[in-house]
């Protein structure tokens, strides 16, 4: 079913391969990263000597010691004030915000400083930092613990968006991110982190050793950020998804018994306008998925985006899959989850909506 | 009827003691005289010289002499170096200032009043050490020797400007001379110094940070958030609080500065607090150097309060005469910074009128002069950078919509 794009493991520097689940991968990115650059430090709320609640800092502390991995002050405008002032020094400090609904104390520090440090200053500083956090919901978080706040950092000039889908690429692409010189927010779907979750929240989960992608090199590779990846090929419709939506829009074109194109944005800035353009020229119809809310949501952006350059070539009007417009309730997660029934029942509406 | 037992509560708003058309009144201020506070030595505790937080650190006396354990013993040579700069910083300020009246740049602001902060601390640090500043220290980049031209051309966006037109007048950014890009929006450099102290501490080198904020604006969170951090982690930075008095239109009770001073901020973080004379170039060295060896020995951050008073208005787009007695600044009771050090130098015999006259001569004639330079390579609107800088450096390298969004301009 999975379009195998993965890269073969001989591109790989390190020896092996092994089957990881995202937390996994996300370690073993920045511990890779730390054991080859002394610049690179990880720290947040619990993020050191108990490795981040997530786990995903796990044993740095340990391995790479104190200085290098540590706890942080509840206090998310610090932590990445910090970060901003260490990648002036010239560090590349990777600092975790624990959930991405606590972002937003930090919001200053990452719109108005980050991402504004090279322009601002006619390049003589930069902000190479990244900022990791747990996104998204489908885990019983409730308001606090499930929100998709991306699109807040795509309409934001001087910032990177990435988000992946699978443990092949969340370690490619955070290594990327903490090279990049430029300040990254690095979403991660915490639905994600242990196994592909499809949205058939009442059906059996297959493990992530499983998949193809979850077969990750234990060495240092970077997916480059700015190319989507096609994760199933088709010709009847594109459907456009990131994070937990991937494996919810590929169940769903299942589901539908429709033979859609499922392209994984993995970045959102920069975007893979090349991507989107040839799949939705080829299909001739799209439909978008994401779970944040639908209006001002990254759907709205990728919609303008596919109708100015690929007007002609559509079928049908451009569907959107996404989030309701309210706060994440809690008793009704899976109303407001965006499932494969509702994929599949956009891709029909696209498929007998056309001309 | 009221019928309830318990009593009417009311709201207080802090006044100032002074509005339009009163007579300043400053009988509330408690200055300590000139030597009488301790110097405690540099590995003390907070606890120990809690004491200091509430004190008023001052070197020189009314009579213009240097006294008591805090005088840093300044050779005539560096206090004249830093007397000139703090002239020259003056004269920088009344010609960019008349510049914004005469329509040749949208926006200026003075520190008159308070040059002998950035001059003496900008002196006193080294530029591998990192300033991260808010705009009234323009006197540190002017006690660097960094051009004044450059500094213009900034002012008018033209086609110089070392930051490419991006940035509002006066907000600089000149990582050579330790002076961090500046932001509008208020304390937030504060923790970003915490974090550039601590990379350097995390690396083994011997660098610090030093960080300004008014006092109006310690009371953003940023301004505890690095409290909190610098504390924690024992950061080699120094955290200055400005206060002097005013935040635009609201005084510095406004701010908190009613019920405590802002040097005792510090204490609740665990952190040495120091408040001085800000008006006193001496003591402002001596407050300085102290918290500079502490950082530099590794035994972390101190807070000092620099108790000073904004003598001009708070921008060029303000009239503090709405809000403030008319007089407030000349009837300011530690007196101007330039002519303290002044009278001091002048005791001791290092200085004396003539001197003086011809320093101010050629503080206006080197602003002249890079006036001159910099007009001629144009004042806001008459030149400026190419418009095709506007698109670069947002990212390090342009991505496909800049570079859609650039040929749109036709650049
Ligand atoms: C976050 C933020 N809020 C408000 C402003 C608008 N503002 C600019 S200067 C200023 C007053 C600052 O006063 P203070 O901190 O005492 O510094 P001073 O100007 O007296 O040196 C205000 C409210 C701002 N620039 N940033």
């Amino acid at each position: 079913m999975v379009d195998q794009n993965a890269a073969p493991a001989s591109q790989a520097t390190g020896a092996g391969v092994v089957p990881m689940n995202m937390i996994q991968a996300l370690n073993s990115a920045i511990d890779v990263k730390m054991a080859e650059d002394a610049n690179v430090l990880s720290f947040g709320e619990d993020a050191g000597y108990f490795g981040g609640v997530f786990r995903v800092t796990d044993k740095l502390q340990q391995k790479h010691g104190l200085t290098r991995s540590f706890d942080a002050p509840i206090s998310e405008c610090g932590i990445v004030a910090a970060a901003i002032g260490m990648g002036a020094y010239g560090l590349r400090p990777v600092v975790e915000i624990q959930f991405a609904d606590y972002i937003y104390p930090a919001y200053d520090q990452i719109v108005s400083e980050a991402a504004k440090m090279r322009y601002r200053s006619g390049g003589q500083f930069t902000s190479p930092i990244t900022v990791r956090s747990p996104y998204g919901g489908g885990i019983f978080g409730g308001q606090t613990h499930s929100q998709s706040p991306e699109s807040l950092f795509t309409h934001i000039a001087g910032l990177k968006v990435v988000i992946p889908s699978n443990p092949y690429d969340a370690k490619g692409l955070l290594t990327a991110a903490i090279e990049d010189d430029d300040p990254v927010v690095f979403f991660e779907p915490k639905r994600l982190y242990n196994g592909p979750f499809d949205g058939w929240h009442e059906k059996p989960v297959s493990p992530w050793k499983a998949q193809d992608l979850a077969q990750v090199p234990t060495g240092k590779y970077v997916e480059p950020i700015g190319k989507a990846r096609v994760m199933r090929e088709g010709n009847d419709v594109t459907i456009l998804a990131y994070g937990t939506m991937v494996w919810v829009a590929l169940a769903g074109s299942e589901h539908a018994g429709v033979d859609a194109e499922v392209i994984d944005l993995r970045s959102l800035v920069p975007l893979d306008i090349e991507a989107i353009e040839a799949s939705v020229n080829k299909t001739g119809r799209c439909v978008i998925v994401h779970e944040a809310p639908k209006t001002s949501g990254f759907g709205g952006e990728l919609s303008a985006l596919v109708q100015e350059r690929c007007f002609y070539s559509l079928e049908a009007p451009i569907a959107r899959v996404t989030g309701w417009d309210t706060p994440y309730p809690h008793a009704f997660e899976w109303e407001y989850f965006p499932g494969p029934q509702r994929v599949a029942d956009a891709l029909k509406s696209v498929m007998t909506g056309g001309r | 009827m009221n019928k309830k037992n318990s009593q009417p509560l009311s709201l207080r708003v802090p006044e100032p003691s002074g509005r339009p058309g009163d007579t300043p009144d400053f009988s509330h201020l408690q200055m300590d005289p000139a030597g009488v506070v301790e110097r405690p030595e540099v590995g003390s505790t907070p606890y120990q010289m809690r004491d200091l937080a509430f004190r008023l650190i001052r070197v020189l006396d009314d009579e213009g002499a240097a006294v008591g354990p805090w005088n840093p013993r300044l050779d005539p040579e560096t206090m004249r170096r830093g007397l000139k700069a703090m002239i020259l910083t003056r004269a920088f300020d009344d010609r960019m200032h008349r510049a914004h009246r005469q329509g040749k740049t949208s926006f200026y602001m003075k520190c008159t009043g308070e040059e002998a902060i950035a001059v003496a601390q900008g002196m006193i640090l080294s530029r591998e050490d990192m300033g991260f500043p808010t705009y009234r220290q323009q006197g540190l980049l002017i006690a660097r020797g960094y051009p004044l031209v450059a500094m213009m051309n900034q002012i008018y966006s033209n086609a110089e400007d070392p930051i490419k037109g991006r940035q509002l007048p006066i907000m600089y950014s000149a990582k050579d001379y330790g002076f961090f890009t500046i932001s509008g929006n208020l304390g937030t450099q504060v923790p970003q110094a915490v974090g550039w102290a601590m990379a350097s501490a995390y690396k083994g080198d011997d660098k610090i940070a030093i960080s300004w904020i008014g006092d109006g604006a310690t009371a953003e969170g940023d301004f505890h958030n690095a409290l909190t951090f610098a504390s924690v982690y024992r950061a080699p930075v120094i955290l200055n609080v400005v206060n002097n008095q005013w935040a635009i239109s609201s005084f510095q009770g406004i701010a908190g500065g009613l019920e405590t001073t802002f040097a005792s901020k510090a204490i609740g973080y665990g952190l040495p607090a120091l408040r001085v004379d800000g008006n006193d170039f001496l003591a402002v060295w001596a407050a300085t150097q102290w918290a500079e060896e502490r950082a530099r020995s590794n035994q972390g951050a101190t807070v000092i309060e620099l108790f000073t008073y904004r003598g001009a208005p708070h921008s060029t787009s303000d009239d503090p005469s709405r809000y403030r007695p008319g007089d407030e600044h000349e009837k300011w009771p530690l007196g101007d910074p330039i002519e303290r050090l002044r009278q001091h130098l002048t005791v001791i015999g290092e200085w004396d009128d003539e001197r003086h006259a011809a320093a101010l001569k050629d503080a206006v004639e080197q602003v002249r002069a890079a006036g001159k330079e910099s007009e001629a390579i144009g004042t806001l609107g008459q030149s400026r950078p190419s418009v095709k800088t506007m698109f670069e450096e947002v990212y390090a390298t342009e991505d496909w919509r800049l570079i859609e969004q650039r040929r749109e301009v036709g650049v």
